[in-house]
């Protein structure tokens, strides 16, 4: 039996309750990976987009979405796209204010430098999540999950982890 | 030479170099020389497989024959794999596995970048999530070079000798043939003899500030593209699809 009572609306703030398996301080449509909701008469069909291409979590995030709106009754279909490509900048002043306060500095703006091929991260040391100073280095560009990345707070003494700006 | 099959070809081309990238940089999981880049490679590796899995993807799909990237990935032969030789190039030490990634992910840069303009929507949007990434890993490998060549006598030396072992291979990133004239024609994909020069400028960059010399090799390795490879790649291919081959409807 589909419930048809649902619309748009209601079914985004479902998919709202639903954390990033690998950041649960964020839910998957702050993070960006939802992009479009569609209603039709017996199934809803949801876009989504993966962060990084071979990122494990996005079939968890599909599991989660078919999972949440089943339970509620409906018929889901999820269709991954590619385009436009995920960027953190789809991510939200306040989203990334729940990044920091989960210790994890927020990506900054996405610059023309970020893009370049043999450019250098280095060069624009980020905010510690945990003292704000900027006395940070790099440890490493790649970190536990394929979107961050490695640093050590040189002022507070905290290694700490970066959403990288992608 | 049909669009279908052109387009099948293409994409195997791609998906192919991204895979046996992918699992020779998994070797090194595990081993890296220090934490940080075990966790790099197996990052580095990870994207290389999302890409392959949408190149793949988009393979089975044109081919319309119902194979999935997993049965494209696990069920070919040797001779059916048609990825670049660079890549199943074995990881030897450090410096000759950041050599492969930099001159690979230059090429794949230039490559995704240009894509981009692909007029088959599938390509497109593939070429602008891999390019992102891509550009990782040419930062990620071309900084070790440069340390690594612009460091103590050993690790100058060892570097250079990749570059000048794996010379040879780098030709064949650009080679093409009626599957790419068709699609060029078509305004899907373009002519690679347009990158070679960029690619010359960007290795030139990096060989410059690591102290290292362009190697002058020539004999120049061809035919991956033809199914043609060198003896390693079997040996890659026989461990990668072992737990499938053994266990066809195993789930992982």
């Amino acid at each position: 039996m589909i419930n048809t009572q649902f619309n748009e609306k209601a079914i985004w703030l479902l998919l709202e309750s639903i954390p990033d398996p690998e950041v649960p301080a964020i839910s998957i449509v702050e993070l960006g990976v939802v992009r479009a909701v569609r209603v039709f008469d017996d199934h809803v069909e949801v876009d989504i987009t993966p962060t990084y291409s071979g990122c494990p979590a996005l079939k968890t995030m599909e599991e989660d979405i078919i999972k949440k709106l089943t339970d509620d009754g409906m018929k889901v279909v999820i269709k991954t796209i590619f385009k436009p490509a995920w960027t953190t900048d789809w991510m939200s002043d306040a989203a990334k204010q729940k990044l920091k306060e989960y210790g994890i500095a927020p990506p900054e703006k996405l610059t023309f430098e970020h893009l370049l091929p043999l450019g250098n991260p280095h060069n624009n040391p980020i905010a510690c999540p945990f003292c704000d100073s900027r006395n940070t280095k790099i440890t490493s560009q790649f970190g536990s999950t394929a979107c961050k990345a490695l640093y050590f707070c040189d002022h507070c003494h905290q290694p700490f982890e970066h959403f990288k700006c992608h | 030479m049909e669009k279908q099959n052109a387009l099948y070809e293409y994409n195997l081309r791609i998906g192919d170099s991204a895979l046996v990238l992918a699992q020779r940089l998994s070797e090194w999981s595990g081993h890296g020389p220090i934490l940080e880049e075990d966790i790099a490679m197996s990052n580095m590796a990870l994207d290389l497989i999302g890409h392959a899995r949408g190149f793949l993807t988009y393979a089975g799909q044109v081919e319309g024959k119902g194979r999935s990237e997993d049965d494209l990935a696990y069920f070919r032969d040797v001779r059916a794999y048609k990825n670049r030789m660079l890549v199943e190039m074995p990881n030897g030490d450090f410096a000759v596995t950041m050599m492969r990634s930099l001159l690979f992910s230059a090429f794949a840069y230039l490559h995704f970048r240009g894509l981009i303009k692909s007029n088959d929507e599938t390509i497109s949007g593939l070429a602008e999530k891999s390019l992102k990434e891509i550009t990782y890993h040419l930062r990620h490998t071309s900084q070790w070079v440069i340390r690594l060549g612009d460091g103590t006598d050993e690790s100058h030396q060892r570097v250079q000798n990749a570059a000048n072992d794996l010379w040879s291979y780098t030709d064949e990133l650009f080679e093409m043939n009626e599957v790419d004239e068709y699609l060029i024609q078509e305004g899907i994909a373009f002519d690679l003899k347009n990158l070679r020069a960029e690619w010359d400028q960007l290795i030139e960059e990096v060989f410059s500030k690591a102290t290292l010399a362009v190697p002058v090799v020539g004999y120049k390795s061809k035919g991956g593209m033809n199914g043609f490879h060198t003896e390693y790649l079997g040996f890659l291919l026989a461990e990668m699809q072992s737990l499938p081959r053994s266990m066809p409807d195993a789930k992982w």
